[in-house]
């Protein structure tokens, strides 16, 4: 029996993968939670805002490599993705100026929303495609770790190693600071209280003063900077990939829909259940419990629920679960 | 028989894209022609499967991905080489180990409905379901790595029946209902955007079980060279009655023998897509299909008239999924082998939505025109990209690199291409090509 190793193999293996795919879930879920609330359809075309904003912010930080600017042990697409982020916005407004307000005017279905954002995620998608193809792009530079297994070991003079990213610490940092910044956001400024009241009643809201098309063009730029930050995140710890982006809508969606569609603090709660849960059913168990258990009891299996390649089913199933059983999410969302 | 005549409009849209395919066969090759043609008959089936649903019933599918894979299962199944030595090694144990997982699900769904709410059905739920779990996976598990074991370069795994693949095709609409059953039960109640959510997931969790467990149909190792309902080119080109009629007509021996085994297969699709209109016209026209129109257009109003509207709409989704099911049998049938890494979203469920909507849900041959032309469309930009691509670039200097970024991208104008049409269908003309009536 050895707690401590066990702990520390959990936290190097589970707990710390988990948390940062956690963040990144979470923003991602925001960005379609925040549409869901304003403009009232599910997004389809959001995984590939995210892969729209990672491609702006790549090409800057080339730019940037090449020009010799480096943000010191700090990856340099940080420095990159404000860029990235107006970019994105700019493209988001400008598909809602062509696209979107059209249908928004006919009042027209959520369902017929849902479709014409399928239609964009085509465009972007292919956009993306011709900008930086299809290949995988790492991007990531500066300081790979933060501590090394190895470190870890002669600090602690432990068996087991815990190496945490870089990427990884920025990743939960950068996520905690958006999102005290967005909740400081929707709650105290004016803009912020107008887009609640604009979410809880469009009606009340119009009948109020309130500017629907400053409201809706918000959101937007809201969605496109929390898509981008969450598409950096991803990319610079795992890597980029235009299909892999695509892929994320589901445990995205999963997240957003677990927590309760059109509230905040659900999109959150909602990518830490999805990223946990996919991290530990697809987990192999077997050096954690060898540590905990009496030598005699040692597990001769893997002890892995699914594969690696089933965690979309985990997600998938969390998802139906909560719909089954709990329809509005965790947290309380609305529904059309 | 009702085909009602689709009128003057109609037919010079249906000549347009018939002016496509003749243009493709006399400017390009009309072995490419045909390629394009036959894929294009699939294609139209699972537009008229997708119409179905959407179309008739208003579901939301965005699974459609998931049911041609299976399709393509079915197809291995059925037709694939019979391998008894793979089968003895575990055959049974696996179908025991599958029959006991779904035991437990019964199980518990009963338990859940015949239980009181509380923490004892809690408690027995979770018993059930995690020893379930556990004992499915003791059984299954030895089982797949013997199977896995025998012959593993070639097979590895379980084997088809040897059955001619032309019963695969109502075999894979058959397994594709079977999962339509499972999947309406537990996700038609959901809105119509989760709804889509849900099957999205879904189709993904299909084609990564076909990928990952190889001991079924190979996973990515793929399953090659299935029975053809056609003759083979070689042979053709050995059979003597078939040399001198191709001498007699005129024809190079080689390139006859291709484009005669593409008719044959484009004989047996034009076949299956006629019998698979003719039964959605009937099933449109008939008091059934006002009733589906009905539930689509108010389901609460269609209640109160006594429609029973969940029934109506499991027994639409079964339906147009085995339309899309025996689709996907029918292009496994076609390739000759089943390659489940090669099936994507985008191809496979969001392209079948463009025929949809460019054709016009709720309109039979619409999703059969859409079809036809969204496919010319979509193997045919990447050569007109080009060429206009070489066209932009024509007065940049060689060898810049704007210049072959350009060339090399035109691969990728396809799915830019599909949104921007699918974008001005739905702003300016939303009811598609041939509106519903």
């Amino acid at each position: 029996m050895d707690i401590l190793n066990g702990l520390v193999t959990f936290l190097n293996f589970v707990f710390v993968p988990g948390l940062a795919y956690g963040a990144q879930l979470a923003l991602g879920a925001l960005g379609v939670t925040l549409v869901y609330a304003i403009l009232r359809f599910s997004n389809f075309a959001h995984g590939d805002t995210m892969a729209f904003g990672t491609m702006a912010t790549i090409l800057v930080t080339w730019a940037m490599q090449s020009a010799g600017i480096s943000f010191g042990v700090l990856p340099t697409a940080l420095l990159a993705l404000p860029f990235g982020i107006a970019a994105t916005a700019l493209f988001v407004l400008a598909t809602d100026r062509v696209v979107y307000r059209f249908y928004r005017h006919q009042k027209a279905a959520p369902t017929i929303m849902v479709i014409v954002s399928l239609g964009v995620m085509f465009v972007m998608n292919g956009l993306t495609r011709f900008i930086i193809g299809v290949g995988e792009q790492n991007f990531s530079d500066g300081g790979r770790f933060l501590i090394t297994a190895g470190e870890f070991k002669t600090a602690t003079g432990l068996a087991e190693g815990l190496a945490v990213k870089t990427t990884q610490a920025l990743t939960v940092v950068v996520a905690v600071i958006v999102v005290a910044l967005l909740f400081w956001f929707l709650q105290k400024t004016r803009t912020g209280k107008s887009m609640r009241a604009f979410s809880d009643n469009e009606d009340l809201a119009l009948l109020s003063g309130i500017n629907p098309d400053r409201v809706v063009a918000v959101t937007w730029v809201l969605a496109a900077a929390l898509a981008t930050i969450a598409g950096v995140l991803y990319g610079l710890d795992k890597s980029f990939k235009p299909f892999t982006y695509f892929q994320l809508l589901l445990p995205i969606f999963a997240a957003a829909i677990v927590g309760g569609l059109g509230s905040p603090i659900g999109a959150i709660a909602g990518g830490f259940v999805i990223a946990f849960s996919e991290v530990t059913v697809t987990y192999a168990w077997k050096k954690v419990v060898t540590y905990l258990v009496p030598d005699s009891m040692a597990p001769d299996t893997l002890l892995q629920l699914m594969s690696t390649d089933y965690k979309f089913a985990v997600s998938f199933s969390i998802l139906i679960l909560v719909l089954l059983f709990m329809p509005t999410g965790l947290f309380k969302g609305k529904s059309v | 028989m009702k085909l009602k005549a689709p009128g003057a409009r109609n037919a010079a849209l249906f000549a347009a894209v018939a002016v496509l395919f003749i243009g493709t066969g006399m400017y390009q090759s009309w072995n490419s022609s045909l390629g394009i043609l036959n894929m294009a008959l699939i294609s139209a089936i699972m537009a008229l499967g997708l119409n179905l649903q959407w179309g008739f019933a208003g579901l939301f599918n965005t699974g459609v991905m998931g049911f041609v894979a299976l399709g393509g299962l079915a197809a291995v199944l059925t037709s694939s080489t019979p391998l008894p030595q793979s089968w003895q090694a575990g055959g049974p144990r696996i179908a025991l180990a599958l029959v006991l997982g779904a035991a437990t699900i019964a199980l518990a769904v009963a338990i859940y409905q015949r239980l009181a709410a509380g923490r004892g059905r809690t408690l027995a739920l979770l018993a059930v379901l995690v020893g379930g779990f556990m004992l499915y996976r003791y059984v299954l598990d030895p089982a797949v790595t013997a199977v896995e074991a025998v012959n593993a370069a070639a097979y590895g795994n379980i084997g088809g029946l040897g059955l001619p693949i032309l019963l695969a095709w109502p075999v894979g609409g058959l397994l594709a209902a079977c999962a339509a059953w499972a999947i309406g039960k537990t996700a038609l109640g959901l809105r119509s955007d989760y709804l889509a959510i849900a099957t999205l997931g879904i189709a993904e969790i299909i084609v990564a079980v076909l990928k990952n467990e190889d001991w079924l149909a190979r996973g990515v190792k793929n399953v090659i060279s299935l029975p053809r309902p056609v003759p083979y080119e070689v042979d053709l080109q050995k059979s003597a009655g078939f040399l001198t009629w191709a001498q007699n007509w005129g024809f190079d021996p080689v390139t006859a023998s291709s484009l005669v085994v593409k008719l044959a297969y484009a004989g047996l699709f034009g076949a299956v897509l006629l019998a698979v209109i003719w039964l959605s016209q009937t099933a449109l026209n008939s008091p059934w299909g006002r009733m589906m129109r009905a539930i689509r257009d108010n389901e609460v109003s269609a209640a109160a008239m006594g429609k029973n509207v969940t029934l109506r709409h499991l027994q639409v989704f079964i339906l147009g999924s085995a339309v899309i099911g025996m689709a996907g049998a029918m292009m496994t049938t076609l390739d000759g082998q089943l390659t489940p890494g090669t099936y994507q979203p985008l191809r496979f469920t969001f392209l079948i939505w463009v025929m949809v909507i460019v054709g016009g849900s709720g309109s039979n041959w619409g999703s059969v025109l859409g079809g036809f032309l969204i496919w010319w469309l979509w193997v045919m930009v990447e050569p007109i990209g080009l060429l206009a691509l070489q066209g932009i670039t024509a007065g940049m200097a060689d060898g810049s690199w704007l210049k072959v970024h350009l060339i090399n991208s035109a691969a990728h104008m396809r799915l830019l291409t599909m949104g921007v049409i699918l974008l001005l269908v739905l702003r300016f003309s939303p009811r598609g090509l041939i509106p519903e009536k």
